[in-house]
């Protein structure tokens, strides 16, 4: 019972306070459960992060399910995992009720349009940066090329295509190509 | 039913946000779109107080979004949808499929997956951009203020990237970004 609630108000204070979400987190979920708690190890972080970058979802509650988990099963996982959904839910929901009303000052609504133009900035920030360190092969980078024009034009055309059926068609591309090659080298080692 | 609409939108968003905080973006402007639920203009300010605010951004947006269709109930529901994937994938990983991750055809559709979400994020910060800047209803109208704000945000963005070698912090952009708008609008 200690040790859940423990889990709650860790992960209630880690949702708290990191902004941004993503991989700001890391390092604070790295100092609270890996050195603070010593509810997992440094090595079971790593291949946390990995897990994380491979999964979807935001990383941190893949973090707080994984911990949580660990420590104390199934019970662990969602006392961990509404802990750190909590504090999100309780201040935007705070701000929805009243962000209709807010939006109405003459002064707030001017610099709403100044933040509109960030938001496409700072999107532009982060996708460049993902795209350095994407590998640079071929496939992948056809694939990028390919869904960014359609996605592009979907937009302008406001097409009635989602995003979702997109990413399920490259994925199925991805996985066709795969086993054509995949077949043509166990093809390739039957004839040695 | 909204309830399940929801529901519905924001597990089908949860479930394909590969890839890191920015994925989910693009998705939950789509399924918001399509839904009606929010138009172009709120989803933007709303992404900009989901980075302000604590907390991962796509719980913030489904938290609003659920809120401002369907009061507290809305809320709770969006919020458990866009997590509840999330949450199912980890606990069966550790629990039971230790080793599914190294599964050369689950990574070769990983692998297809990681381009088109990051092809998808770059051309939504693009339209979101450009959209700004050009108005093309009849003819096409060129915002003068929003292109004086969009030139001073990508120095600011791109030079501290050279400069400093690190990203601006996203919430000191936004607030130079709001104070322009309140000098320049």
């Amino acid at each position: 019972m200690k040790l859940l609630l423990n889990l709650f108000l860790t992960f209630f204070k880690i949702g708290l306070f990191t902004f941004g979400g993503g991989y700001a987190m890391i390092p604070i979920i790295e100092q609270t459960c890996v050195e603070k708690n010593r509810w997992i190890t440094h090595d079971e972080m790593m291949n946390l992060t990995v897990i994380a970058e491979s999964t979807p979802g935001p990383i941190a509650i893949n973090c707080a399910t994984y911990v949580g988990y660990k420590q104390k099963g199934f019970t662990g996982a969602l006392i961990s995992t509404l802990g750190m959904i909590l504090p999100s839910f309780i201040i935007i929901y705070t701000i929805s009720i009243y962000f209709d009303n807010f939006l109405e000052i003459m002064i707030i609504a001017k610099a709403f349009k100044g933040i509109k133009i960030a938001v496409g900035v700072l999107i532009l920030d982060v996708v460049t940066k993902m795209i350095n360190k994407m590998p640079k092969k071929p496939v992948p980078l056809i694939i990028m090329f390919a869904s960014f024009l359609t996605m592009l034009l979907i937009n302008i055309f406001a097409w009635n295509f989602s995003s979702i059926s997109l990413l399920l068609i490259a994925a199925a591309i991805n996985l066709v190509i795969f086993l054509v090659k995949d077949n043509s080298k166990s093809k390739g080692g039957a004839a040695k | 039913m909204i309830y399940w609409e929801l529901f519905l939108g924001f597990f089908e968003v949860g479930c394909f946000s590969f890839g890191g905080a920015y994925s989910s973006i693009p998705l939950i402007r789509d399924v918001v779109l399509a839904y009606g639920w929010l138009n172009d203009d709120m989803i933007t300010y709303m992404i900009a107080v989901s980075e302000s605010t604590p907390g991962p951004i796509m719980v913030n947006l489904a938290t609003y979004v659920g809120s401002n269709q369907a009061g507290l109930i809305g809320a709770a529901i969006a919020t458990f949808a866009v997590v509840l994937p999330a949450f199912i994938i980890i606990l069966l990983i550790t629990a039971l499929l230790k080793t599914a991750l190294e599964n050369k055809y689950i990574q070769s559709v990983l692998n297809g997956l990681i381009p088109c979400i990051i092809g998808i994020i770059l051309a939504t910060a693009c339209y979101m951009i450009i959209n700004n800047v050009v108005t093309i209803t009849t003819g096409i109208t060129f915002n003068i203020q929003a292109i004086i704000i969009s030139a001073i945000l990508i120095s600011i963005s791109f030079g501290s990237r050279t400069l400093r070698k690190k990203s601006i912090s996203p919430i000191f952009l936004i607030i130079i970004s709001a104070f322009l708008g309140i000098m320049v609008f």
